[in-house]
């Protein structure tokens, strides 16, 4: 009971304080738009990929992309916690680790996917406009794409907080992510299909978790895939499995 | 009458050291279940470091400690559901409001919902602070935030409770309340309080027992009362160009001679009625100074320093002097 009370408590804060900094919530919208609206439509009018529009193509990646940034990234505030000392608060508190632990997940999470969800309305009204034709969003496709989102999400916060757990320093954190954060995303087959690459880049791209993430959405948003659904889902599932694991026992092992 | 024999914390050789230093030093402390205990020194003492290792955000290099019959390192979890501490820095959130970081520390702390309203509202009032509990945290000043951190602190009465400075930067007035406060706690709840302060009115006004703490060791450990008396009588300082502090030694009743910030203490008993048989013997003298002994003189009598902050280039009286004599 306490250790879903406290649970609770660090959900309530996370979220109150996502939704309290503006920049945040609008940047997480920006960004996005950026990429499909840029890239997608500067990039479009000289590509296709299986017979979509780029920006169509591309959708499934932004939505990881959005999800591995801003997933990865929540880290920073456990770094942050530690610099302003609200971390001892809540580590002399009578709450396992493993709790706080699992609080920092939800609440990570819960900032992702309300990203995410915003993401999905704008995907709906571009569909609608004729923007991005052949998007199969369907009430099955989108509740297929958020367990996938789900799960991806959950795996990369704890990456970010395995990392943050382990930094001092705000700077540090930042630097590190973004030599993780753009090979993952750069190498996952956000931008272009996986079919017949080059043999030096493939294994890059196949031991890459979020590969299979954005297969499995682009499968059932699209029906462009690589891999069978199941299969997916099964390596994205063990992904977050094994960052779990590694995010507790960090957690156990964190020092202020 | 509580009985107050029952060590509710004991530290064991409890030791942290840092690369170059040893910020606590082999520690043996026992502190009684219902008593306000003092730890008080100088900045960089090892004050803060022994507290941190108490409520197990620290982990001692060697030694160990028991809180409330539990290990600090084997029981850590344990001995988090019996205390509660005040932290010297800041650590709530700037982004929610002095209300919500009440109530997230309700949750924290597994309050029932009535009693965690009922709570807040007390402690609000107590810190002043009611009327701006809906604002959020970054609004409040540095005195605000400090109110609202010891409102948070005080609010599940832990069976335990750590104050680090729990005063520092406040008004005499709100210092008055918060120390009424803490003595209710510990009178009524039987709460045991442990506090580190450098003030020393604060230590000589709230604590039951207390230990001067230098360098990472105890110096002396008594009540405030005790340890004044043991320094024996009156305290005359005096200052002059020249002393001749042979004379001074082979007078029966002065007990001990010591230089202090670059003039010298002596204590003897019955002041008043030696003052111009000293006089004489010492001649021509700048000031001169009778008075009780304070917990400024028990420090300076047991660290051979005075208590300033733990400055390390010297106390207030030589910089003063330093710089009278360049200009």
């Amino acid at each position: 009971m306490s250790e879903l009370k406290g649970i609770y408590a660090l959900w309530y804060r996370e979220t109150k304080v996502f939704l309290r900094e503006r920049s945040r919530v609008i940047s997480s919208i920006i960004n996005p738009l950026l990429w499909l609206l840029i890239i997608g439509g500067g990039l479009g009018a000289a590509v296709s990929f299986g017979g979509v529009n780029y920006q169509t193509f591309i959708y499934p990646g932004v939505l990881i992309q959005t999800a591995l940034f801003s997933s990865v990234f929540f880290g920073v505030y456990i770094v942050w916690d530690k610099k302003v000392d609200f971390m001892k608060e809540v580590l002399v508190a009578p709450m396992r680790r493993t709790s706080l632990f699992v609080g920092k997940i939800i609440g990570g999470s819960t900032d992702t996917l309300l990203q995410i969800l915003i993401l999905f309305a704008i995907g709906i009204v571009f569909t609608v406009a004729g923007i991005m034709p052949g998007l199969h969003l369907t009430v099955f496709s989108i509740a297929v794409s958020l367990a996938f989102l789900l799960v991806t999400t959950v795996g990369l916060v704890s990456v970010g907080l395995i990392i943050g757990s382990q930094m001092e320093s705000p700077e540090g954190f930042q630097l590190i992510i973004s030599f993780l954060i753009f090979p993952l995303f750069f190498l996952s087959g956000s931008l272009f299909p996986i079919t017949n690459l080059p043999t030096w880049l493939a294994p890059f791209i196949f031991v890459n978790p979020v590969t299979y993430a954005v297969d499995g959405i682009r499968g059932v948003l699209l029906d462009i895939s690589q891999f069978s659904l199941l299969f997916d889902f099964a390596v994205v599932s063990l992904f977050a499995v094994v960052m779990i694991l590694i995010g507790t026992y960090a957690f156990k092992k964190m020092k202020l | 009458m509580i009985v107050k024999n029952m060590p509710i914390i004991e530290t064991k050789n409890l030791t942290k050291r840092f690369e170059k230093m040893t910020a606590v030093d082999n520690l043996n402390l026992q502190i009684n279940e219902g008593e306000i205990f003092g730890l008080l020194g100088p900045n960089g003492a090892g004050k803060t470091t022994t507290l941190l290792m108490l409520v197990t955000l620290k982990p001692p290099t060697s030694g160990t400690a028991t809180i409330n019959g539990f290990d600090i390192i084997k029981q850590a979890d344990r001995v988090r559901k019996s205390i509660g501490i005040v932290f010297q820095d800041p650590s709530s959130d700037e982004i929610l409001t002095g209300y919500e970081n009440l109530k997230l520390h309700g949750w924290l702390y597994d309050m029932p919902s009535e009693l965690r309203e009922e709570r807040i509202k007390e402690v609000l009032e107590l810190v002043e602070l009611s009327d701006r509990k809906n604002d959020r945290v970054k609004k409040y000043s540095g005195g605000m935030r400090r109110r609202l951190e010891l409102a948070r602190g005080l609010m599940h009465h832990p069976k335990i409770l750590f104050l680090d400075e729990p005063t520092l930067g406040l008004d005499p007035q709100s210092r008055e309340h918060i120390w009424k406060y803490i003595e209710n706690l510990a009178k009524e709840k039987n709460m045991t309080i442990v506090l580190t302060t450098h003030y020393m009115d604060e230590a000589d006004k709230l604590c039951d027992r207390l230990a001067i703490i230098d360098k990472g060791k105890i110096a002396v450990l008594g009540s405030p009362g005790q340890l004044k008396k043991d320094l024996g009588g009156d305290i005359i300082r005096l200052k002059a160009k020249t002393l001749d502090v042979e004379v001074l030694k082979n007078l029966p009743y002065v007990k001990d001679i010591k230089p202090c910030d670059g003039e010298v203490c002596l204590t003897l008993e019955d002041a008043n009625m030696h003052l111009q048989e000293i006089l004489n013997l010492v001649g021509k003298i700048d000031s001169v100074e009778i008075r009780s002994p304070t917990l400024d003189d028990v420090f300076l009598h047991y660290t051979g320093r005075a208590m300033r902050e733990g400055s390390p280039e010297g106390s207030w009286a030589e910089k003063m002097m330093n710089a009278s004599e360049k200009t």
